[in-house]
């Protein structure tokens, strides 16, 4: 084993494997970190714990990785190549290693001008790093942990053993790239690839197919991202506004039928549209997971980490393997 | 060349107010061609701060002059004597122009006219796109002659993010994503496997981030130093 990492136990169990995902606060209160690791912990194999998504300032992802191991639930960090430095990410993951923490995706980064897609003032003005980019890190950490050097070529008495992640987004622009720019990563030594958010299976399919043909679902373990659409506006907005993203009209449909029938009633509208869109989260899990090469799936309840315990059950992923060594 | 855009005149109105005799001081080449700072721009720039003195009752003479390139001394000395009788220059030169004559001129301050924004190029009239950024150690010839450091926004070096949006960048439907550039261009020259080749972390102590650069050439100093005995 490169890690020992539960989630790298699964995948070598052959199980399907699931991650879910803690988005940390905008706070420095640890509560909602710990309340968020009970809600997950038994629910999914491993935890990401976002590093300022969408370029916002929130507990960073090896703190917020550190209290939730410290709950009993295991963490992949995340290590944006936009706020760092190889100096800097290498010296945090060091500290990640030390603090118990043995899963890390490597990820660009949101851009700074996002701010939470404009709800949020941000930091638009921060200057980014990009040092490294998110293939480059892949490298750094294999050689880090296989290699026990750093980067720049000095010893490390001890390595951080990791099991590396990174992201594929399937169907995103320039498509004709996507299956290569996979390739360069495992190629780069990632261990496992989370995939962007997966509602067109058709598109996925296809991508997956050209990643076999590369051999590249037995050097990785793909799993399918899936982002629980909670409503028909958020659904609509994935659709129109995320990169890489695309919804099929006919879902799009289905939940703005459910939209429609509730009526006025907030409440009601609002638990009929829930309901509809853990159904298709549960239906999306089987086909991904259907699709051969799919290792798991990494599953988003973006500010709604309470669905994961529902959709787990409901998808038939639930208990998850336990290890006794 | 180099490309950059007249400041505010809000802003160019604080720097200069409480100077008597300010000379607007414009630079032929690069800063001309972008209709930012050559002769023309400095003497339009001249007479709205006239106008604005005038307005404001202060008492200020202006006047505008200009040169073909601030970056060497053999163009901007023969009119230093001129230049010394003002007691502040508004330079509309790039920010290697002011640099330089602020490093010559002596007791005078050499204020900035204009932002220095980026190495580009003129697509049609009235556009200037950034094309290069000087990093010093350059790759094109691995990228279909298109720059992944100046181009991508995040300066990535193995392909594009995932904010790639129809071929535009994520932070605005108005910028190319480099990557998408590169891959159709690799694609027309039949080379798109050439992309897999992973490229190491950069050494990018070739860049501004080792420090301020120079270059020598020593054969031409030698050369000039022989000249100069000869004489």
């Amino acid at each position: 084993m490169k890690s020992g990492s539960n989630l790298e136990r699964v995948i070598l169990s052959g199980k399907p494997a699931v991650t879910a995902e803690l988005g940390p606060p905008m706070s420095a209160d640890p509560h909602e970190v710990i309340e968020k690791a009970h809600i997950l912990k038994g629910y999914c194999d491993a935890a990401n714990i976002t590093d300022c998504q969408t370029a916002v300032v929130r507990i960073s992802s090896i703190a917020g990785a550190a209290l939730a191991f410290r709950e009993g639930l295991e963490p992949v960090t995340q290590m944006t190549c936009r706020d760092r430095n190889r100096i800097a990410m290498q010296a945090d993951l060091l500290g990640a290693a030390a603090l118990g923490i043995k899963n890390c995706l490597c990820i660009a980064g949101d851009h700074q001008k996002f701010g939470a897609a404009g709800r949020l003032k941000g930091h638009p003005g921060a200057k980014n790093v990009y040092d490294v980019d998110t293939i480059q890190l892949v490298g750094i950490l294999k050689k880090m942990r296989d290699e026990g050097l750093q980067q720049g070529g000095d010893k490390l008495q001890v390595a951080p053993k990791f099991f590396v992640g990174a992201t594929w987004t399937p169907a995103g622009d320039p498509i004709d790239f996507r299956p290569l720019n996979l390739l360069k990563k495992v190629n780069a030594g990632a261990d496992f690839i989370q995939t962007q958010g997966i509602y067109d299976v058709e598109i996925f399919k296809k991508q997956m197919e050209k990643a076999r043909n590369l051999g590249l679902h037995e050097r990785t373990a793909i799993l399918g991202g899936i982002i629980v659409p909670r409503n028909f506006m958020m659904l609509k907005y994935m659709d129109s506004a995320v990169a890489g993203v695309t919804v099929p009209k006919s879902m799009l449909e289905r939940l703005k039928k459910v939209k429609d029938a509730a009526g006025d009633d907030k409440k009601k509208s609002k638990e009929m549209q829930e309901a509809e869109g853990i159904k298709i989260t549960v239906e999306l899990i089987h086909q991904v997971l259907e699709i051969p090469g799919i290792r798991g799936v990494h599953i988003q309840a973006i500010e709604w980490e309470t669905a994961i315990k529902e959709i787990v059950q409901a998808a038939g992923l639930y208990p998850r393997p336990t290890f006794t060594d | 060349m180099i490309v950059g855009q007249q400041k505010p005149f809000e802003e160019i109105w604080g720097m200069v107010k409480d100077f008597k005799k300010v000379l607007v001081y414009g630079c032929n080449t690069c800063v001309a061609i972008c209709h930012a700072g050559g002769e023309k721009e400095a003497e339009i720039l001249a007479s709205m701060i006239r106008m604005k003195a005038a307005q404001e009752g202060v008492n200020m003479k202006v006047g505008h002059a200009a040169v073909m390139r601030h970056c060497e001394p053999e163009y901007f000395e023969p009119l230093m004597d001129e230049v010394r009788t003002y007691d502040l220059v508004l330079s509309t030169a790039c920010g290697v122009g002011v640099n330089f004559l602020a490093q010559k001129i002596g007791n005078i301050p050499v204020y900035p006219g204009i932002n220095t924004t980026f190495y580009g190029a003129v697509p049609k009239p009235g556009e200037f796109i950034e094309l290069c950024a000087g990093c010093g150690n350059c790759i094109l010839h691995l990228t279909g002659g298109i720059c992944p450091i100046a181009r991508c926004t995040k300066s990535l070096m193995n392909g594009p993010c995932g904010g790639t949006d129809r071929g535009k960048c994520e932070i605005s439907q108005d910028v190319d994503c480099g990557w998408y550039l590169i891959v159709e261009r690799m694609k027309q020259l039949g080379r798109l496997e050439d992309l897999v080749e992973i490229q190491p972390p950069r050494d990018w102590s070739t860049s501004f981030h080792g420090g301020p650069r120079r270059v020598i050439l020593e054969h031409l100093q030698d050369f000039e130093e022989k000249e100069e005995k000869k004489a």
